[in-house]
């Protein structure tokens, strides 16, 4: 067995370990260098991870360590130090308690990698539920407001119903054609012409599963109030981490698992995108709180990415897997997904760095930042237009490639309703933008940030400027890594 | 760097996002350098313009100037297996002339913004963005990069007008700046939704698996159907129709004309409006011939609804900037209708109306702002008989009218005249009965600007004009730089006209071989 392949894993639980070793040891006024500990850890190990870059399968391909899992590893990694260091300040001054918060936030990248990484149902079903166990705990980390533990309750409880969805659902898959590994699925399903009721209901709770963590309408109402009881970097990491490592998995499960029968799945997704775009984007027009805002729009977003999936596996008229045109997809749909994390991050840190000085996060919050904060007012003027989707910000650029490579797939029409929907988007955002720029300021007082928080804002500025007009080097990145997923048999 | 190589075109994209970034890091307390710094900018770009049009051979026609930059790639089935979105720029003869308005315009709109104050730095920064917006939608080639640039010259829109515009005050009711930012950047958008679907349509039924405008066009014979192009050709028809103001998707034009500052007013009535008919040409006619055949009578039949009803609007309205939006609205409906004879004769005097327009609109926003500035009110009513102490600003309304109503040896004539003659042409019996309806609407114009000009500049003056100052010399400059261009069109129109011909013939007749 070779072990080496999952060197950065074990390294990172051994991060997580010395980070709540050292929080024992660490005197009360010394605890914030554990964010540092943190994030220079994480920085480590994505040298390791390249370093020591090898490809195999262990555990007789419980784990598949390919260019895409290593792609995700880096990824994944990544955010993770820009999540402990916006949670840096905030951690500080709001909760406390930060050996704890960063030990599960690092348990919380480790599921995500192994979660992409995973070539069988019930490995990528324990990754899923330690990454939702850490989300749990994280968002009712804020102890002593009532918010918090309401959304912690809230989500603990739907997560669970959603989690024994998928468990039922796998089990019904188990019991009816004995294997849970990936591959051996599609060989014994493209060699039944059609597939039972049971195993459909089976395909059906575990499709449930995934729409309830990825809050696809109509399985969204735990979204909104969870977002908004939650500390703000917990909302900004359940909005990005958990959508994007839920999605890896589904890219790798759709193509590699269940792709014979794409035609028993397919208008399940269609239907729940559609959904999921329309209801998000509207729902949306109406909210007054940041958060509540935030979590309809990455609801929204969370339709587009169903889109690509439902999209994501073409069969020619001979009906054989076209992998092809399954590249434009998956491409489009990784190029969206980091598109969309890094502006989520971006426009949640300004968040976090208004309530930090102000302790407001309602939209009337926000009211003349551009005179407080000029920059933390252009960062999220900028986000907001990306995440609307206009250029020249990344959020153009993937939402076009994206679309473009669904329509390819001749769903057209459905793309015509993600055009319409991200056009009604466009209304709320520009309303927050009115409250940045254009609307009284009641309160003058100045908002002051670190420089060490500019330089954050700046990098994840620029990166939505490059993504946006200079993408060919990160889609070269992205096709090596849905090359390995896509590989013609 | 040839990048930045000044016979490329993307250097018209490329300085003004320059110009943004260096504005970025000046200090706001600072407006004079700001200004000083815009205007330099301005300067060059209009220098290159003037050099892209005067170099441009229109005895060989075509494309010129051309660029090409392999972008992104696009993994997919395509023919040659691996394709890419590649920004593709070139200037062909329609395009030269709209990259002459829009230097000029630019210039002249950032003349007539120095005396903004509040955050000046961020005006020009979103007004440069603006502009290599515009700029890039004339020079692209790519249908993404078309696509980008025209989502581009959108984004800043709303900002300009809520924060810089002004809002207009009714009788009964209120019309507030951020409300028509809102409505105008919400339509617009929801204009280049449809234009989006029918690329994206285009794309994938080509399957060339490329935006390259030229190469969708030379497989278009085989894979285009004429169903697909006459349902694609409607779609991108509203689209583009929604921002050049075709009637009855007009009434986000006047009022965000209205609520924007003078030189946005200037930019986005001189310019962004010639970019949906810019688009009409380009995409639509280029890559769907056949369309555009099947819907030309109906694009000519609201063109004549345009010109009427715009011209009717105008003459109901007290507020100087209305008058202008609507006659804004009449006018471009000159340009749909030329565009819609589908004859060589109607489309250059359509491109020429687009230039001759726009020079004019802007002289018009730049006069109207002027009078704003001194008097505080555009009310028509208020206002009167300020040629007594404006003579210079009461000759410049004047030219900008008598253009407006097509006064020969004014570029407006020109213009229209050529595009009169393509009507009768080209429609035998519907053509006399639109011809008419078009001439009726230029007699309407003479109607309400002949009347505004006696009232606001030569009736009588009741109220003590003695606070009021004539132009000063930047003001003057500015609208001289425009009345300048007007004289020389209507006195020479054929060195434009030969230029434009230079890029319509190959398309028209495209489309006759066509049908």
């Amino acid at each position: 067995m070779n072990f080496h392949l999952i060197y950065p894993e074990f390294l990172l639980t051994g991060l997580a370990f010395l980070v709540l070793t050292l929080d024992f040891f660490l005197p009360e006024d010394r605890k914030f260098l554990l964010s540092w500990v943190s994030s220079l850890g994480m920085a480590l190990v994505i040298v390791f991870a390249l370093l020591l870059y090898q490809q195999g399968d262990l555990y007789q391909g419980l784990l598949i360590i390919d260019g895409y899992a290593g792609f995700f590893r880096i990824f994944f990694l990544a955010i993770g130090i820009v999540i402990t260091l916006m949670s840096r300040d905030f951690v500080q001054s709001n909760i406390g308690n930060p050996g704890e918060y960063y030990a599960i936030l690092i348990f919380t990248v480790l599921a995500s990698i192994s979660l992409a990484s995973s070539g069988e149902l019930l490995t990528a079903y324990v990754s899923l539920e330690v990454l939702s166990f850490g989300l749990y705990v994280l968002v009712a980390y804020d102890r002593y407001n009532p918010g918090s533990n309401e959304a912690g309750v809230k989500f603990i409880l739907l997560g669970a119903f959603s989690s024994a969805l998928i468990l039922y659902g796998l089990s019904q898959t188990y019991g009816l054609i004995g294997t849970t590994r990936l591959d051996e699925i599609a060989v014994l399903l493209s060699s039944v012409e059609d597939i039972s009721i049971g195993m459909l209901l089976g395909l059906v709770l575990i499709l449930a599963g995934i729409a309830f963590k990825l809050a696809a309408v109509p399985f969204h109402m735990w979204a909104p109030d969870v977002y908004e009881g939650a500390p703000i970097p917990i909302t900004a990491w359940l909005s990005v981490c958990s959508k994007i490592a839920i999605v890896a998995f589904a890219i790798r499960f759709f193509t590699t698992g269940i792709f014979p029968v794409v035609n028993d799945w397919q208008p399940i997704l269609m239907v729940l995108a559609v959904l999921t775009m329309v209801g998000g984007n509207l729902l949306a027009l109406v909210q007054k709180n940041m958060k509540r805002l935030l979590a309809y729009s990455s609801i929204g977003h969370a339709g587009y990415l169903l889109m690509g999936l439902a999209a994501l596996v073409a069969v020619t008229d001979e009906g054989m897997f076209n992998t092809d045109f399954s590249h434009l997809v998956s491409n489009g749909l990784i190029f969206h997904m980091i598109a969309y994390g890094v502006t989520n991050f971006a426009i949640f840190y300004c968040l976090i760095l208004v309530y930090n000085s102000t302790g407001r996060d309602d939209i009337q919050g926000l009211a003349g930042l551009s005179s407080r904060q000029p920059m933390v007012a252009l960062v999220m003027v900028c986000s907001l237009f990306s995440l609307a989707g206009l250029p020249v910000f990344a959020g153009f650029t993937s939402k076009f490639y994206l679309f473009n490579a669904v329509a390819s797939q001749g769903y057209l029409l459905m793309v015509g309703v993600a055009i319409v929907a991200s056009l009604i988007s466009l209304y709320y955002y520009l309303t927050v933008a009115r409250y940045l720029y254009i609307e009284k300021v009641l309160d003058e007082s100045i908002i002051s940030v670190s420089v060490g928080s500019k330089c954050i804002l700046g990098v994840l500025l620029i990166f939505m400027v490059v993504g946006g007009i200079f993408p060919s080097p990160l889609m070269d990145l992205i096709q090596t890594a849905t090359d390995s997923v896509l590989k013609v048999e | 760097m040839e990048f930045l190589s000044f016979s490329n075109p993307t250097t018209l994209v490329a300085l003004p996002i320059l110009g943004c970034l260096i504005l970025l890091f000046v200090p706001g307390q600072r407006p004079d350098l700001v200004r000083w710094i815009s205007i330099i900018f301005a300067t060059v770009v209009l220098g290159i313009s003037i050099y892209f049009f005067i170099f441009f051979d229109h005895s060989e026609g075509g494309k010129q100037f051309v660029y090409e930059y392999e972008w992104l790639s696009l993994a997919g089935p395509w023919v040659d297996s691996q394709r890419a979105i590649s920004m593709s720029v070139g200037i062909d003869g329609i395009a030269a002339t709209m990259v002459l308005l829009t230097g000029i315009v630019m210039f002249t709109g950032t003349l007539v913004s120095w005396n903004i104050n509040v955050n000046n730095k961020d005006f020009f920064i979103l007004y440069f963005l603006l502009l290599s917006g515009v700029f890039g939608v004339f020079i692209a080639y790519d249908l993404f990069f078309f696509f980008f640039f025209y989502e581009l010259s959108v984004l800043p829109m709303y900002l300009l007008i809520a924060k810089w515009g002004s809002s207009s005050k009714f009788s009964s009711f209120e019309r507030t700046k951020e409300y028509s930012a809102m409505k105008l950047t919400l339509v617009l958008v929801a204009g280049s939704v449809l234009i989006w679907v029918a690329i994206i349509a285009m794309f994938v039924q080509s399957g060339v698996g490329s935006f390259h405008i030229e190469e969708i066009q030379a497989v278009m014979p085989d894979k285009f159907s004429v169903e697909f192009q006459s349902s694609v050709f409607l779609i991108l028809m509203i689209g583009f129709g929604i921002l050049a103001g075709l009637w009855p998707f007009h009434t986000w034009s006047p009022d965000g004309h209205v609520a924007a500052p003078t030189a946005v007013s200037m930019v986005h009535a001189g310019v962004l409006m010639k970019l949906g008919a810019f688009g009409i040409i380009r995409v639509g006619m280029t890559l769907l011939p056949e369309g555009a055949q099947i819907w030309m009578p109906l694009l000519i039949g609201l063109g004549a609804v345009n010109v009427i009803y715009g011209a009717l609007s105008a003459m109901g309205q007290t507020d100087l900037k209305y008058v202008i939006g609507y006659s804004s609205v009449s006018h471009m409906g000159y340009v749909l209708m030329g565009l819609g004879t589908l004859s060589l004769m109607g489309l250059n005097g359509a491109v020429l109306q687009m230039f001759s327009h726009g020079v004019m609109t802007a002289l018009f926003f730049a006069v109207v702002g002027m009078i704003y500035e001194r008097t505080h009110t555009r009310d028509s009513l208020i206002l009167t008989g300020l040629a007594q102490k404006m003579g210079v600003v009461a000759v410049l309304f004047t030219i900008a009218g008598l253009t407006s109503l097509g006064l020969p040896g004014l570029s407006g004539f020109a213009a229209e005249l050529l595009i009169f003659i393509g009507i009768f042409q080209s429609y035998e019996v519907w053509g006399v009965i639109l011809g008419s309806l078009a001439v009726i609407g230029a007699a309407i114009t003479a109607v309400y600007i002949l009347r505004l000009l006696s009232k606001v500049f030569f009736g009588s003056p009741e109220d003590d004009l003695s606070d009021y100052s004539d132009a000063t010399l930047r003001e003057k400059f500015a609208a001289g730089v425009l009345v300048g261009l007007i004289l020389l069109v209507g006195i020479l129109p054929f060195p434009f006209v030969k230029v434009i011909e230079s890029g319509v013939e190959p398309i028209l007749l495209q489309i006759v071989g066509a049908g």
